[in-house]
Parts: structure tokens; C-alpha cells; sequence
């Protein structure tokens, strides 16, 4: 176990190092610093000290790869690639533009954004896969016909509707809880239950029919047969026997994405007024501050091969066929 | 009226689809065991009513897609781009007011200064320019409407019992769907000679117009991606299967490492790059409907690179299936060179699976250009669609009284093509799935 742990580990590093070469290419590459310079600083009327004197603070004005004007490890350390990308793998994730410490800046938003996201994750996870296995129990009928058509149904209206018509329904007709905005503590309650909810109901269409068809097929097996066949009832058949053994599919799409709740929703944080990191991002990306959006990519993408190894894992907890070596 | 043609680089993506659609359905036309799923497809009525639907989509998306530049007078041309779309729906486009008015209002949304017959200052809602201009009383205006109503509803079902005679369709459920189309299209025909049905917006435009405008980015973003997720996706994902070793280990390698970076924030960095190089590059673009435009090719093309990972791992799985079948391993032992063995053996039948996963991705890009579009990088902030209408509109929500018809008509008409694009794509995959094969 702790072998191959380390072993899929080991394996990560190369991808990591892949995120970052293509997100230093997209960032650094494509544009040079100069392009960004002048993007910042506005096209027209920019004096080429200007943009020396923006390098020059950002840290942009050294070579992307090779510092030939340095001496022994200064050549690889002292540029832009060392200091800007390569040093995202000790999680140094330097300043955004307003001077502020990123690192800083993400360990005190993940705990709102996971306020908002963990709720969601599990309230959602219990009510989608009840609503499923309803279904189920009675497939083939009209109750699962208007199941299947109702998901259909949700799942074809934006993300966007289900939150501009949730804020105005229940905050602004309403008036139960506040439109938006966040405080820490009990008092987040009532800034928590509206995101929560309309972030639950905005995945049922989608979410149901896939537990749904996971469930189905595994009505078609033998042991659901052998079930049947001792004279156990179907709620037993499909609560006991089914559900354990859709455990594993459920699993592959559900652990994957828990690390990554710590990043918040883009959406519904800016539309909440969520002081999270998906605002954070959404600043960033109308304010261009390419370290953050940089930074994002990076610690998005090191959340989501945590996800792929603590899914290995949970394999194991669930199915005792699974040995990880 | 004489005109240049105007061929946007969107224009030129979609006649290219046009042209590789249609010559894949004349293909699939003289090909017997091609034709049986569709035959599976055309038995659905539900499928057959998304179609109907879907066209009718389309074919507002292709009249929108046919650009010129009218002359102005010796031969100069105006700056300005039109499409074929909007010549025919001239009246909705020009019909400006001043702002807000309500669906089917003859007076603005809001109160303002204005004189009287007497010359005194009065507050009151203005009439509009353009909405019930021909009435001399708000109490006429429930009587035209009605009016309106009953002609373009009968003139409609005419038209459409006119087309359904011509075209011999038999289902009962394709006819129905056909007869209310057409009524629901000679209504709003009629009332919007007259009227701005579906209000207007804060600078005045009409509704309706946008509404329509919408469908083709709506259209282009979930078609035109495709011309990069197809041939990235088939390529890679059948020689990591068939060749495996080394040629196998760099493509994981690659949609690894692109799938592990959750795909908003990538399409976003991707998104910010492509700004500050169109930015730094102002010469690329001679009116501001090509750089529009150009934006929005490239907006394909990053959802493209961003969205083949998924399909590419779905062809490898399949053709590492496929290439352990005694056909493929007789093919090999004949000495058939890899090349052939692939075109004629593996692509071939990995087809099925091309066709369902570029009709279920059809709505989740269109979902996705409102997502992008309200997160800042999506289409351009000029361009009509469905995420700059819903953007705008969430302003109007805040608004007392609020301004609900812009996000109304966007929703109904975002529902209505992706409910059809989300239904007609089940039953494409009922029908072509062999393990659901059931004759």
C-alpha cells in the first residue's frame, strides 16, 4: 500500500511538471512580458521606460530559461521560469499585482469557499443518489418516466438561471435569507443555506440519470438474481445488495473531485459574494492577474491528482478484491 | 441593391461543416448497414420532433451565417457586416426605441419628463417609436393583438398544412410539432410588425432580435469545436490504442496532463493569453465584426484543445478492444499495412462512438459559452449571445421594477435548443449503442 502510494506519486511529479511547462509556455511564451506589459499598462502611449520599470518590479526582466549573465546555479535559478513556475512546486506562489502574498491569500479564502462546497458536495451526493435509486425501485414506470424526462429537463437550463431565478425567488420575493455576502462563524448559516441549495438543485439532472444508469446495470446481475432468488424484497435487493456494489463506479466519479471543493465554485462565489477562491479567480481573471490565474492552474491541477490517488484508495475500503500494489 | 460578400472566418468553418455533413449523409445514404441506427432514429417521435426543432435552429443559424456589405453608392461599401438573417429581419433590427419597454408595450418601461399637448411638463410613460405606432389608444392595443393573433395563427397553420402535404410526413406527433411551429411562427410574424414581442432592452433593442441573433454563436460554439475535438481525438486516442508502446505512453502522457487542470481555469488562462495577443495585434482585423468574429474562432479552438482528452480516452479504450479481433489479427497476418488496417478496419468502427459523444458534448458547449461569456472569457462583450444577453439581464433583476424579459426570452430559448440538442442526442445514442442493440 504505502509502495504504491509512493510509487503514484512519483508518477504525478512528471504531469506536474507538464501543467507547468504548458502553463509557463501559455503565460510566458505565447506573450512575451513585454505583451503583458503593455496590455497592462494600456496599447497606446507607453514609453518603453514604462515597461522596463513594470518588468522590472514584476521580476519579468531576466531570461525565460538560461541567465548566461550569472554564474554556477544562478544561471537556472536567477530567471523567469526558476522563479516564477518552477518554484510552484514548494507551493511559492508569489504576489499578485496588488503586492499581496498568494499563499497568504489562498489558505485564509479555502475555508469560506469550502464552507459553500462541502454542504453542497454532500448534501447533493445523499439526495441524488436517493433520488436514484427511487427511480429504480420504480423503473419501467411512469413515476421513473417522469424521473428520467424531469432530469432531462434540469439538466438542459443553464447553471446561470438556476442562480439569478434562486437569488430572486427566495432573497428578493421572499426576503428568507440574505442575497448575498458571507460571515465567518454561526453567522455564515444564513449566507450558506441559499448557495447550498441552489448548487444542489443545479446538479440534480445530470447527477440522478448518471446514478441512475449506474444502478440500473447492475440490476442486470447475477447476484441480483441470486437475491431475488432467496426471496429477499426488492428495497432489500436494491438498498443492501445494489448500492454496495455501485459503490465502486459512484466512487470513481465522486472522490475525485473533493480535494478540489477547496477551490470553490466560480459561479456561485462571485454571484454570492463568497469571499472564497473562486471569486478570487474570477477577480483575477477581470482584473488580467495572470500570477493568480497562474497560480490557480497549478493548485487546481495538484488537487485533482490528490483526487485520482485518494480514489485508488478508497477502492480498497470499499472492495476488498482491491489490493493496491 | 448591390452587395460584397463577406466571408467571416466563422462563415468558412460553417460551410465547411455544411459541406462535411452533407457529403457524410449522402455517404451514409448508399450504405445500407449505415443507414439502419438512423432508420432506429427516425422511428422515435420524440427524436423527430427535436429535429424538426433543431432545424428550425439552424436554419436561423445559416441565414445568419451568410455575411455582405451593402453598397453605399460608387462603389464604396458600408463598414458595417450584415447577414442574409439580418436583411430579413430588418424591421426588428432598425426598430430601436429609447430603452426598456415591456413585451407587446406601446409606452416605455419607466417615466419621464414630457410635454403635453399644452406644452406643459408632465411625468408619464412615453409612447414608443416603434411598438403600436399605428394606435391612437393603450385600449386599442388588447383588440390588435387578438387580431394579430387569430390572422398569424391561421395564416401559420396554412403554411404549415401546406408543408406537411408536401412533404408526406406521417407521424402524428411530427405533424402536431410541425402545425404549432408554423402557427407559433406566423404569430409572431404578425405581432411583430406591429410590436417588440418580446419588449426591448437598455439601449432600446429589440428582444426578439437578439434572441434570434444568439443562436448562431449558440450554434458555432457547439459545432465548430468540433472541427478540433474530432480530428485531435480520432487521431491520438486510435494510434495510442493500435500502436501502443511508446506512441501510446506520450499520448496518455499528454491528455493527462491536459485533463488534470480543471477546464474553466484552463480555457480561462488560455482565454486571458488570446486577449493580450489580439490586443497587442490590432492590424489583424479590418471591422470590428472580424474581430469579433475572430474571437470567437478562437474561443472554438481553445474549447476544442481543452475538450478532446475525454473522447481521445474513450477511441484509445475501444481500438485496444478492437485490434485483439481475429478480423484485425487476420488482416495483419495478410501483411496489410498499419495505415489501411486503421482506415478501413479500426475508424470505421469506432464511429459510433464519435457520433455520440460530438452530439451529448452539442449542449454542454452551449451551456458553456453562457458560463464563459458571464465569467468574462467567453465570446466578445459585442457579440449577441446567450451569456452577454444573460449577463446584462442580471443588472435588470436587481432593477425595481424589475426587468424580467430579457433573462425570460433567453432562457426559453437557450431550453428549447438544448432540451432538443439533449433529447434528439439520447435517442442518437440509444440507436447507435451496440449494447443496447436490441434487432
Amino acid at each position: 500500500m504505502i509502495a504504491y502510494l509512493v510509487r503514484r506519486m512519483l508518477y504525478a511529479i512528471p504531469i506536474l511538471v507538464g501543467v507547468n511547462l504548458l502553463t509557463f509556455s501559455l503565460f510566458f511564451v505565447v506573450n512575451t512580458p513585454d505583451d503583458m506589459a503593455r496590455m497592462q499598462l494600456g496599447i497606446k502611449r507607453v514609453t518603453v521606460d514604462a515597461i522596463r520599470q513594470w518588468e522590472h518590479q514584476k521580476g519579468y526582466d531576466k531570461p525565460l530559461f538560461y541567465n548566461r549573465a550569472e554564474d554556477g546555479i544562478g544561471r537556472i535559478t536567477n530567471t523567469i521560469f526558476w522563479q516564477k513556475s518552477a518554484s510552484m512546486f514548494w507551493l511559492d506562489f508569489g504576489y499578485s499585482d496588488d503586492g499581496r502574498d498568494i499563499s497568504r491569500e489562498i489558505r485564509t479564502r479555502m475555508w469560506p469557499s469550502l464552507a459553500i462546497a462541502l454542504p453542497t458536495f454532500l448534501v447533493g451526493l445523499i439526495f441524488y443518489i436517493s433520488f436514484a435509486l427511487v427511480m429504480t425501485l420504480f423503473r419501467a414506470t411512469k413515476l421513473d418516466q417522469a424521473g428520467v424526462a424531469l432530469c432531462v429537463v434540469l439538466m438542459s437550463v443553464s447553471s446561470l438561471f438556476y442562480i439569478i431565478g434562486g437569488q430572486f425567488v427566495i432573497s428578493k420575493l421572499w426576503h428568507l435569507v440574505p442575497i448575498s455576502g458571507y460571515a465567518g462563524g454561526l453567522n455564515s448559516f444564513r449566507f450558506v443555506v441559499l448557495p447550498v441549495v441552489i448548487g444542489v438543485i443545479s446538479g440534480i439532472g445530470s447527477s440522478s440519470r448518471w446514478y441512475r444508469t449506474i444502478f440500473l446495470e447492475e440490476m442486470g446481475k447475477d447476484y441480483v438474481r441470486t437475491a431475488r432468488a432467496k426471496g429477499l424484497s426488492e428495497i432489500a435487493v436494491l438498498f443492501i445488495h445494489v448500492l454496495k456494489n455501485a459503490m465502486i463506479p459512484i466512487l470513481t466519479g465522486v472522490v475525485v473531485v473533493i480535494p478540489l471543493l477547496f477551490m470553490g465554485s466560480l459561479l456561485t462565489e462571485s454571484f454570492f459574494g463568497i469571499p472564497g477562491l473562486g471569486s478570487y479567480t474570477i477577480d483575477a481573471i477581470n482584473a488580467q492577474d495572470f500570477a493568480i490565474v497562474r497560480a490557480m492552474v497549478f493548485l487546481g491541477s495538484l488537487l485533482y491528482i490528490a483526487g485520482l490517488m485518494l480514489t485508488d484508495i478508497s477502492y480498497t475500503v470499499v472492495d476488498p478484491r482491491v489490493r493496491l500494489s | 441593391m448591390r452587395f460584397m460578400p463577406v466571408v467571416l472566418w466563422s462563415d468558412a468553418l460553417v460551410y465547411l461543416l455544411m459541406a462535411a455533413g452533407i457529403s457524410a449523409a449522402l455517404y451514409v445514404r448508399r450504405h445500407e448497414h449505415l443507414l439502419l441506427p438512423w432508420r432506429r432514429v427516425g422511428k422515435n417521435s420524440v427524436a423527430m420532433v427535436c429535429l424538426l426543432v433543431l432545424s428550425c435552429f439552424l436554419l436561423v443559424g445559416l441565414l445568419d451565417s451568410l455575411h455582405y456589405r451593402a453598397e453605399l453608392g460608387q462603389g464604396s461599401y458600408s463598414p458595417e457586416v450584415l447577414s442574409v438573417f439580418d436583411r430579413i429581419a430588418e424591421p426588428l433590427r432598425l426598430h430601436v426605441e429609447k430603452t426598456y419597454s415591456a413585451p407587446l408595450a406601446i409606452t416605455l418601461y419607466a417615466k419621464e419628463s414630457i410635454l403635453d399637448p399644452d406644452g406643459r411638463v408632465v411625468r408619464d410613460y412615453p409612447r414608443l417609436k416603434y411598438g403600436g405606432a399605428g394606435l391612437s389608444d393603450i385600449a386599442d392595443r388588447d383588440a390588435d393583438v387578438a387580431r394579430r393573433v387569430g390572422t398569424g395563427a391561421l395564416l401559420g397553420l396554412l403554411l404549415g398544412s401546406l408543408v406537411l402535404w408536401m412533404s408526406k410526413a406521417e407521424r402524428r406527433a411530427v405533424a402536431i410539432a410541425l402545425l404549432l411551429i408554423s402557427a407559433l411562427f406566423g404569430v409572431t410574424l404578425q405581432l411583430s410588425a406591429a410590436y417588440h414581442v418580446l419588449g426591448t432592452d437598455k439601449v432600446g433593442q429589440d428582444v426578439l432580435y437578439l434572441s434570434l441573433k444568439s443562436i448562431r454563436t449558440g450554434l458555432i460554439i457547439g459545432t465548430v469545436t468540433t472541427l478540433v475535438t474530432l480530428p485531435l481525438a480520432l487521431f491520438l486516442g486510435v494510434a495510442a490504442g493500435y500502436f501502443r508502446g511508446w506512441v501510446d505512453d506520450v499520448i496518455q502522457y499528454i491528455y493527462t496532463v491536459l485533463s488534470s487542470i480543471p477546464s474553466v481555469l484552463l480555457i480561462a488562462a488560455a482565454v486571458l493569453m488570446m486577449q493580450v495577443t489580439m490586443d497587442t495585434h490590432p492590424d489583424w482585423f479590418t471591422t470590428s465584426a472580424s474581430r469579433a468574429d475572430l474571437r470567437l474562432v478562437f474561443l472554438c479552438l481553445i474549447l476544442g484543445m481543452t475538450s478532446w482528452t475525454g473522447l481521445c480516452r474513450l477511441l484509445r479504450g475501444e481500438t485496444l478492444k478492437l485490434r485483439e479481433m481475429e478480423y484485425i489479427q487476420a488482416a495483419q497476418s495478410f501483411g496489410v499495412s498499419s495505415m489501411r488496417i486503421l482506415s478501413r478496419h479500426i475508424v470505421p468502427n469506432v464511429m459510433h462512438i464519435i457520433l455520440i459523444s460530438l452530439v451529448m458534448d452539442f449542449s454542454a458547449l452551449v451551456l458553456a459559452e453562457a458560463v464563459l461569456s458571464y465569467v468574462g472569457v467567453g465570446v466578445d462583450p459585442s457579440m449577441i449571445s446567450f451569456g452577454t444577453m444573460i449577463n446584462a439581464a442580471r443588472l435588470e433583476m436587481a432593477r425595481e421594477p424589475v426587468v424580467w424579459w430579457s433573462l425570460a426570452s433567453a432562457f426559453g430559448f437557450m431550453l428549447t435548443l438544448v432540451l432538443a440538442a439533449n433529447l434528439f442526442a439520447d435517442s442518437v445514442r440509444d440507436a447507435f449503442d451496440p449494447r443496447l442493440n436490441r434487432s
